[in-house]
């Protein structure tokens, strides 16, 4: 590839070999490979657009450098003037809201879980961008199907998610009495009983903490056969099975370090990396901080799913990241190219890899990225894009769905119990009234 | 207003009358409308419009995104019955009634203290109001450190102190949590109210004081019977506005525990924030906050007429 010249004509017909220099490109190749792109791209960009693009703020440093690359590269491409704002996980969606609401302020908005179905008669219909990604890359997911789609309308791209999955120090677990990662419900709850016991407790969040709360309470729910929502959005949340997941949760809080209750998106990242926290569940960013700031807790620790279901089956919750256009926005194309721009394949391999883990695809060619061979404990995070579930659960996902999970209540149901501020009938009846509030 | 008019109209029977224009010309309260009206735009639309629009919005089932129908009731009927929904009101109240009390009570006690000859009097006062020039964020992120559950200072040094063996669960426990933001409160609330009072001691004539040191006034007599029922008024005003911000409070209990642990701090500001702009049900939202109106009056009302017009404030007997 060192012949490699970026006029439009070689950079089309270089195709799928192309990819792995991109990689590798410098920022001249890689403004040629943009110019080359838009000319050949669907979307032409109005003139003289101009975008204002909120997004999550980042966890990982060199993902959100190599994002700015990306949004460099497209804007001296096409000319689009881009405005890129930060938020915090929790901060997205209330600004993204009175966006929608007010009809002005943003254009693109990459959120959190399920965004668009919060106000989908907000966006515009994403069906053409997702179907051209999707014939590029691989085909979507099942995940990704479902997180973008709402009655086979595309009305988000779902970027990337994030796996919330168990970080562990393996010293702790071998001394807990378990030589590999425990696999069963049985095993994981006697694993987080024998940390206690030696003094190196695990700790998962029950506050409202959008990512680190939702995320493994949903799995505990879903394992042991309890719904929020059955396939008909009937509310079926009061159940032996629920009341079984409400024990089991008890059962491992019991077990936690003290302070669970309290703790938001931030607090176990801050736990484990000083070395007082032995498990949890959470992105990878644990281990990206910790390479670089404690090699130490670095290589003692590693990943694993979260264990299967009473019935087998592998059921999570795992943090999607879909973006939206919104439909108000003036410059509809220069939207939609730069979706495109960005999950195209010479953008987003180099992106993932900037991102050492933290962006798992929802596209299925991206998943063949070195990175997630290279290490084995990045290896776990490859596929969370497919054996995720959305927030719910058996059910299509949908505008109530959205609220239900923005509104804690299943956080609320379990913490009520663990802390022992209702009992098992009141927590699933409270939590029962709740959903049927939203799903009136 | 008719008092103001100068201009009597004068009956007469003749043809001449003047016209209605060259009477309004001279009219005073006509002028006076006009001169009325900037403010009273300003007050309707700044004002008694978003109120006016968050009550009807309370009866319609509006989302994010989308223009509601009137439901009549419907969002009051499902808050009636909503544990949560009473567990704020009960935070609230209570959150209200300890956190102005004693906020009353250390400010008017630093209050007294301060209007003394102190030394360095000037510099005393001002740092005395540092935690209310600090924004209110800021402050709460700096008690959310101060509480944290692994990396709290109070825990940190008491342990290293050998007084307890586990960090204090400032925040995951219902009570404490209740506790600790309170206290965050009160840290921030209490300037206010010393300094306002302490405007109010300053009004109160020292030849007063020395009529009664005079006559045999102790302390507290003179306290009693000159300081309090002078101060009267202002403390109608500083407690009521001290209730309101509280009544009203958010950011604070935004920053630190977001209405948790088990929505033991929920107040009814997070949890309608929280349903009517993160989960997007604006209706919902816009009832839990126009519920927060009655308590609103009634606390005014209390300071109003149960401070401001007792007899004795105009010197006769307190009957």
């Amino acid at each position: 590839m060192s012949n490699f010249t970026l006029d439009r004509r070689s950079a089309l017909k270089a195709g799928g070999t192309l990819l792995a220099a991109a990689a590798t490109m410098s920022a001249d190749q890689l403004l040629g490979y943009a110019k080359a792109w838009a000319q050949a791209s669907p979307w032409k960009p109005e003139a003289g657009a101009k975008i204002n693009l909120l997004r999550w703020k980042h966890f990982v440093d060199s993902e959100d450098a190599a994002f700015m690359k990306i949004v460099d590269a497209f804007q001296k491409a096409t000319g689009v003037v881009m405005n890129v704002t930060n938020e915090s996980y929790e901060d997205v969606q209330p600004k993204a809201s009175v966006a929608a609401n007010i009809g002005q302020g943003l254009d693109i908005v990459w959120g959190l879980y399920s965004l668009p179905f919060l106000f989908p008669t907000k966006v515009t219909d994403m069906t053409d961008v997702a179907d051209y990604l999707g014939k590029k890359a691989g085909g979507w997911s099942k995940a990704g199907q479902a997180y973008g789609k709402l009655d086979g309308k595309w009305i988000g791209v779902p970027v990337a998610v994030t796996g919330a999955l168990v970080n562990y120090r393996v010293a702790a677990m071998e001394k807990a009495g378990h030589k590999e990662f425990p696999k069963d419900l049985a095993g994981f709850a006697d694993l987080v009983k024998g940390l206690n016991k030696n003094g190196t407790p695990a700790g998962m969040a029950l506050g409202h903490a959008s990512g680190d709360a939702n995320s493994w309470l949903h799995w505990a729910l879903w394992a042991h056969g309890g719904n929020m929502i059955d396939a008909n959005n009937k509310v079926v949340v009061n159940s032996p099975e629920t009341a079984k997941a409400l024990e089991y949760v008890k059962g491992l809080y019991d077990n936690f370090i003290p302070g669970t209750a309290s703790w938001n998106d931030s607090s176990n990242n801050k736990a484990f990396l000083a070395g007082q926290l032995h498990l949890t569940v959470n992105g990878i960013s644990i281990y990206i901080k910790a390479k670089t700031e404690n090699p130490q807790i670095a290589a003692d620790m590693n990943h694993a799913h979260l264990p299967l279901g009473v019935d087998g089956k592998a059921r999570e919750l795992n943090l999607g990241f879909p973006i939206l256009v919104f439909n108000f926005t003036k410059f509809p194309q220069a939207c939609k190219a730069f979706t495109a721009f960005m999950l195209d394949p010479a953008q987003f391999n180099p992106w993932v890899e900037a991102s050492q883990g933290y962006l798992s695809p929802f596209l299925l060619d991206f998943t063949k990225n070195p990175i997630w061979t290279a290490d084995p404990k990045n290896t776990p995070f490859r596929d969370v894009g497919e054996t995720s579930l959305t927030p719910a659960g058996v059910a299509q996902m949908s505008e109530n769905a959205a609220a239900l999970i923005t509104d804690f209540v299943l956080v609320d149901m379990f913490a009520n119990y663990c802390t022992g501020r209702e009992d098992v009938k009141t927590a699933m009846a409270s939590a029962e009234r709740s959903t049927k509030r939203i799903f009136r | 207003m008719t008092t103001l008019q100068t201009s009597v109209p004068v009956r007469q029977a003749s043809v001449d009358t003047p016209s209605l224009w060259s009477r309004l010309k001279v009219n005073r309260n006509f002028v006076a409308l006009w001169f009325m009206l900037p403010a009273g735009a300003f007050l309707i639309l700044f004002l008694a419009y978003p109120l006016g629009l968050g009550i009807w919005m309370s009866f319609t089932d509006e989302r994010i995104g989308r223009a509601g129908i009137f439901v009549g009731l419907e969002n009051y009927e499902w808050l009636w019955d909503d544990s949560i929904f009473w567990l704020s009101v009960f935070n609230t109240i209570l959150y209200t009634v300890v956190a102005s009390t004693i906020k009353f009570a250390i400010g008017l006690y630093l209050a007294l203290l301060l209007n003394r000859n102190l030394p360095f009097k000037a510099l005393i006062r001002s740092i005395v109001l540092i935690p209310f020039i600090v924004p209110t964020v800021l402050s709460a992120i700096a008690f959310w450190w101060i509480y944290d559950a692994q990396f709290s200072i109070i825990s940190w040094s008491l342990m290293k102190l050998g007084l307890i063996e586990h960090n204090i669960d400032f925040l995951g426990e219902t009570n404490m949590a209740r506790g600790s933001v309170i206290f965050a409160n009160i840290w921030r609330g209490v300037p206010f109210v010393a300094i306002t009072l302490l405007a109010g001691l300053q009004t109160v004539s020292p030849s007063l004081y020395e009529a009664a040191t005079l006559d045999g006034a102790s302390n507290w007599q003179r306290f009693r019977y000159i300081t309090y029922p002078l101060l009267t008024p202002i403390i109608a005003v500083v407690m009521t506005f001290s209730v309101l911000f509280t009544f009203t409070d958010f950011q604070l209990i935004w920053a630190l525990t977001r209405g948790g642990p088990v929505n033991a701090t929920h107040l009814m500001a997070t949890l309608s924030y929280q349903r009517g702009i993160i989960s997007g049900r604006l209706g919902e939202g816009a009832a839990i906050a126009t519920a927060m109106i009655p308590f609103l009056l009634a606390a005014i009302g209390i300071s109003w007429f149960g401070m401001q017009r007792r007899k004795w404030q105009q010197g006769s007997s307190n009957d």
